[in-house]
């Protein structure tokens, strides 16, 4: 029997960003993921610490990543600072292009909502003309008539992080991850839980199901509703190049490796992880209209990976009623957010309870409403 | 160090490296007829400037990239020597010809 505070279950950016924020609370803790077959968001997704946006309909959200966005840069100083890795976090701000004025129309009243409401001091978004994007990006094409812009969105290399925040887990607890370890099921047992995999029980107080789209069969063994469904997304990158360009757009950056990366697409194509060469186009084409300097550069690679994504692309967290300590946390942009994940929501889950802060993320929203 | 383990009877095809000329079979790669001859360095990386080679020659790693009659970044495991061909080593990031 293997002892700790507390059990993360699954080792990608959600639940390594947890588990290592637990250590940070002083916690014991176990981190188990599963083999190399699984499906892992955390190593096919685009990079970006993106706010501008994000929450429209439902404010917590905008607030909490820009919270996550805040806390960034100290992130990935403090995981330099423990394993000497970088993972690569730039803050250029987002240029959001546009190519028609129906469209800048759309992004303008998007980003009025979010000034709104969030106080537009804080959050600063606001329209670029034509020559204010030729300002920063001069390289863009001539469809570009201008462009939605916010100083809070950054990248990083999302394998960094990933590597990064594994290396900073197995420093603090001398010992890396437990890889090849399934959480089968979960057993009540005294005043505790037992964790149980195929070899192993791991008896502990508290648990965080962080299985990404797994977390839609592990919940229900905890009466946790966890509604995350696949959503397919195509990336593309190209060689290394020696121009270095210091601007970030949503579906076209550039790496600290000097690949750029284009992506990406959205599919509902349950669990089918290939490309295919007609996204691939549409990925291209859209890349090239935005910057026709990629023309010549050749394409090294593609691949497809899933985003645990839920009905209204929010977090889903909530802890469990039925089994007090069990954790259920769920999420796209689980890059973004690995800054908060690692810090306020770690805290929330040593201290017991999901804070106000985070309670909109519930899964309960989804509940049909009785009048 | 590599030895061919067949006797072959394909047509001898010549193509250079470097500008010096290389001797190859019909159906080898460009990586193959390079490490036949005992050639170790593809390329330089464009990041730490370290010579590389080889490694996965299945199309795979990225390693085995040099230049194929001007053209930059072609992996020399995935193609297949053509008389004639001129290749050189990849030596560093492509240049971005930005309007
Ligand atoms: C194409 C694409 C682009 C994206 N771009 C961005 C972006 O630019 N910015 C951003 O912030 N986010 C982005 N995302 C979203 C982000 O990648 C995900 O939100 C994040 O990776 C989810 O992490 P996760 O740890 O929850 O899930 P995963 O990475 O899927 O990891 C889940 C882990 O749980 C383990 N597991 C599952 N079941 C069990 C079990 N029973 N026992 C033990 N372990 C188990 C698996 O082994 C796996 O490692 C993108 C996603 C995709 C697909
Ligand atoms: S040797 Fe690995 S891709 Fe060519």
């Amino acid at each position: 029997m293997i002892v700790s505070d507390a059990v993360v279950v699954g080792a990608g950016v959600v639940g390594a960003s947890i588990a290592y924020g637990l250590l940070r609370e002083g916690l014991s803790v176990e981190l188990l993921d599963e083999g190399d077959a699984a499906l892992r968001a955390s190593r096919g997704n685009f990079g970006l610490v993106w706010v501008s946006g994000k929450g429209a309909t439902l404010p917590d959200y905008a607030l909490w990543t820009l919270a996550s966005a805040d806390a960034w840069a100290g992130h990935a100083a403090g995981l330099e600072e423990e394993t000497g890795l970088s993972v690569g976090y730039h803050k250029p701000g987002g240029v959001d292009l546009c190519f028609s004025d129906e469209e800048l129309e759309q992004k303008r009243a998007l980003l009025q909502t979010l000034n709104d409401a969030v106080g537009a001091e804080r959050y600063q978004a606001r329209m670029l003309t034509r020559q204010e994007v030729l300002d920063i990006i001069p390289t863009v094409g001539p469809d570009v008539v201008g462009a939605g812009f916010c100083p809070h969105d950054g990248h990083c290399g999302s394998l960094s992080l990933l590597r990064a925040l594994h290396a900073a887990y197995a420093k603090r607890k001398g010992t890396a991850y437990r890889a090849g370890e399934v959480m089968l099921n979960i057993r009540k047992v005294g005043t505790g839980y037992a964790v149980l995999t195929r070899d192993n029980v791991y008896k502990t107080r508290k648990i965080v199901l962080a299985a990404g789209l797994g977390n839609k069969t592990l919940g229900p063994l905890v009466g946790i509703d966890s509604p995350v469904f696949p959503l397919k997304g195509q990336v593309l990158a190209t060689e290394r190049t020696a121009l270095r360009v210091d601007w970030l757009t949503p579906y076209v950056r550039q790496t600290d490796e000097g690949y750029f990366l284009l992506g990406d697409s959205m599919e509902h194509d349950g669990f089918n992880t290939f490309s295919n060469v007609a996204v691939i186009r549409g990925i291209a084409r859209r890349s090239l209209r935005s910057f026709p300097f990629l023309k010549d550069l050749r394409l090294v690679r593609t691949w497809a990976a899933l985003r645990v994504m839920t009905a209204d692309g929010y977090p889903v967290y909530d802890e469990s009623e039925r089994f007090p300590g069990v954790f259920s946390i769920g999420c796209h942009s689980g890059v973004t957010l690995s800054a908060v994940h690692a810090t306020r929501l770690a805290r929330m889950i040593a201290d017991g309870a999901l804070a106000p802060e985070v309670s909109a993320f519930s899964a309960r929203r989804f509940d049909v409403q009785e009048n | 160090m590599f030895k061919r383990i067949d006797k072959h009877e394909e047509k001898t095809l010549s193509f250079t490296f470097e500008g010096e000329p290389v001797k190859a079979l019909e159906g080898d790669t460009v990586a193959g007829a390079l490490l036949l001859k005992g050639e170790s360095v593809f390329r330089q990386s464009a990041v730490s400037g370290e010579n590389r080679a080889p490694y996965c020659l299945m199309g795979i790693c990225f390693e085995c990239l040099v230049e194929i009659n001007g053209v930059p970044n072609r992996q020399a495991c995935m193609v297949k020597v053509e008389d004639g061909m001129n290749v050189n080593r990849q030596k560093r990031a492509v240049e971005v010809k930005a309007p």
